[in-house]
């Protein structure tokens, strides 16, 4: 039972990680309808970053802060100088344009950062607690604690605000947001903005207990995208229900069956879900325009 | 050429009928004279190249091109992506290689026998997830690639793990096939028979048929034609080419991991098709040569090849948005 307990709680982390990750892909995903590859690499940035802070003395909730919004601005950077000038590009294109992202993030970070192990400290001690004969550590609750908030505040602000409506317009039908005067183009940039952001969260939350490295971007960006895909594309309850459930079955598996193709779980998985249910857990279907 | 065929049924060649035959004849040179022109190129650079260090890197362009044709018309004719194509290629090349190393099974059998698993599988997997579209087929090939490479690194005692193992050389008909200088002409010989085979299947009644299922495939089907089953067909073909591929590389190379099945290889693979230019077999050609050569002109730039390598990608794709073969033809009929 504890042995249980102990797998739920680092499933749970791991889960919420995903969740972040694949919130990322579905946001880009539904206001372009392009897969980013350079999702894993926004992780990846928002951990370095915060850690290179940290190490050159500045307190750890400055660098976390100033981590994730360099990052958010690597997003919009990213949109400006690589996503928009191809926008007339066929999606194959645009795809193959993500990963030459990904791969110049990953390489200027080697470059600039080297290719060591950095981590964080943890954000409240690491000291573990004891809940019935399994340990949780502190900065666990912190990446559980702050994907829910994220979540909520995502929640309010696609339901409430001005921008995040027009965002959802658009992802329902590009050009009738046009029509009532949705701004695309801005769109598509804040989508970047908030996807790299979200990356960063992720990417400073779990570096404590994971630590991070040049080239740690891409399982986590591609287990994101399985997320995603197990959940159903551009539906955010299904990132989060994808990341979260991922994240679970995949623990208990290296706990329960083998540690080894502990990483192999999520491909297998996507696999039986895509087969069951094409559309995802939570996808809407859908059909072709001529 | 019916003019040519019309006389020598009539038995009679009259003075006309000798010269339109005659004026056919130049025809077949330009309707093939790029093919023409790479097979006297491929047929002279032995003579040309200095040591065994080029020969292995034109050795490694054919191959990479013969894998990106196969992968073209699947991306660029079907409009499916693949991101998992190392893995078929992986699967061949150990199958190869453990067949004939632990089994003591001939090479060529060998061969045959892992291409034929490979294209089982590839069918099994396109009956299930062809009917997906776009990314879902993506995620799923990612997917299948992923869970290879874990395998074949997980296998120690089969595949010796992530160190890899040793293959030993392909016999063919008695002849011992060892060295650049002898697999230059296997691989050239097999270039040279995809670009034939795969204009003949683009220009087609199924290869116009595919052209149809990319520009969109519910017109296609309301025309009548089976777009799964074309889609299946293509998607057996390109994975058996991998896999064929994969036995000759791990023999050629005499010594393979688990990074010939990698994300990394399937990934390289597809920028290859789309740099070059998406249903342009030339471009399959031009983009393998591209990205076969990046590497080892990059080793200079010490450090930065990944961000230079990345540069390029974007660039091309934001300058030249259709490859850029396709970009440049375009570009040279407007200025012509």
């Amino acid at each position: 039972m504890s042995q249980f307990l102990q797998l739920l709680f680092s499933g749970l982390t791991v889960g919420a990680t995903y969740a972040l990750s694949a919130l990322g892909f579905s946001m880009i995903y539904n206001a372009s309808g392009v897969i980013n590859f350079a999702q894993g690499e926004f992780i990846m940035l928002g951990g370095m970053v915060a850690a290179v802070l940290t190490a050159s003395g500045l307190p750890l909730p400055f660098a976390v802060v100033a981590a994730i919004l360099v990052v958010a601005f690597v997003g919009l950077l990213v949109e400006k100088l690589a996503i928009e000038p191809a926008r007339d590009a066929d999606i194959t294109s645009i795809i193959i344009i993500t990963i030459g992202v990904s791969m110049i993030l990953r390489g200027v970070v080697e470059v600039t950062l080297g290719k060591g192990n950095l981590t964080l400290p943890h954000f409240s001690g690491d000291t573990p607690i004891a809940i019935g004969g399994a340990t949780l550590l502190p900065q666990s609750l912190w990446v559980m604690v702050v994907t829910a908030v994220v979540v909520v505040a995502l929640a309010a602000f696609f339901g409430r605000t001005r921008v995040g409506k027009g965002i959802l317009a658009t992802a329902h039908n590009r050009l009738a947001a046009q029509l009532v005067g949705v701004d695309v183009k801005k769109v598509l940039l804040a989508s970047f903005g908030l996807a790299a952001a979200l990356g960063a969260v992720g990417g400073v939350l779990i570096t404590p207990i994971a630590t991070t490295s040049y080239d740690a971007g891409l399982m986590l960006g591609l287990k994101g995208f399985v997320a995603a895909t197990f959940g159903g594309l551009g539906s955010g309850v299904g990132a989060i229900a994808g990341g979260v459930l991922l994240g679970l079955i995949e623990t208990m598996t290296a706990g329960y069956v083998s540690s080894s193709y502990k990483d192999a779980v999520p491909f297998v998985l996507v696999l039986v879900v895509l087969v069951v249910r094409p559309r995802g857990l939570f996808g809407l279907g859908s059909s072709d325009r001529v | 050429m019916s003019d040519a065929s019309t006389s020598s049924i009539l038995g009679r060649a009259s003075p006309e009928t000798t010269a339109a035959a005659l004026a056919t004849a130049p025809s077949f040179v330009s309707r093939h004279a790029p093919t023409l022109a790479l097979v006297a190129v491929l047929a002279v650079l032995p003579l040309v190249l200095p040591n065994a260090f080029y020969f292995d890197v034109v050795i490694r362009i054919m191959a990479n091109a013969v894998l990106a044709i196969a992968l073209n018309l699947l991306i660029g004719y079907c409009g499916q992506i693949s991101l998992g194509h190392a893995g078929f290629f992986g699967l061949g090349a150990y199958g190869s290689a453990i067949l004939t190393t632990h089994y003591d099974w001939k090479a060529p059998l060998a061969l045959v026998v892992s291409a034929a698993v490979v294209g089982v599988l590839a069918w099994i997997v396109a009956r299930v997830i062809l009917r997906l579209k776009g990314h879902y087929l993506a995620m799923a090939t990612l997917g299948l690639g992923i869970i290879v490479t874990i395998v074949l690194t997980n296998e120690a005692s089969l595949t010796g793990g992530p160190d890899g193992m040793a293959v030993g050389d392909l016999n063919i008909l008695g002849i011992r096939l060892y060295g650049e200088r002898v697999w230059y002409p296997v691989f050239a010989g097999l270039l040279v028979v995809a670009i034939w085979l795969a204009g003949n299947l683009v220009e087609s009644p199924a290869g116009r048929a595919l052209r149809a299922l990319h520009g969109s495939e519910v017109a296609a089907r309301v025309v009548g034609i089976d777009t799964a089953s074309f889609k299946t067909r293509v998607f057996v073909l390109s994975a058996v080419v991998a896999a064929i591929m994969g036995s000759l590389t791990a023999h050629y190379l005499g010594f393979i991991t688990p990074q010939v099945a990698s994300f990394h290889k399937s990934v390289e693979l597809v920028t290859m098709v789309v740099v070059g230019g998406m249903a342009s077999i030339w471009g399959s050609v031009v983009g393998a040569a591209l990205l076969s050569l990046l590497p080892d002109l990059l080793a200079h730039f010490e450090g930065f090849e990944t961000v230079i390598f990345g540069v390029i990608l974007v660039a091309t794709m934001i300058f030249l948005p259709r490859g850029i073969v396709p970009s440049l033809l375009r570009l040279i009929r407007r200025e012509g």
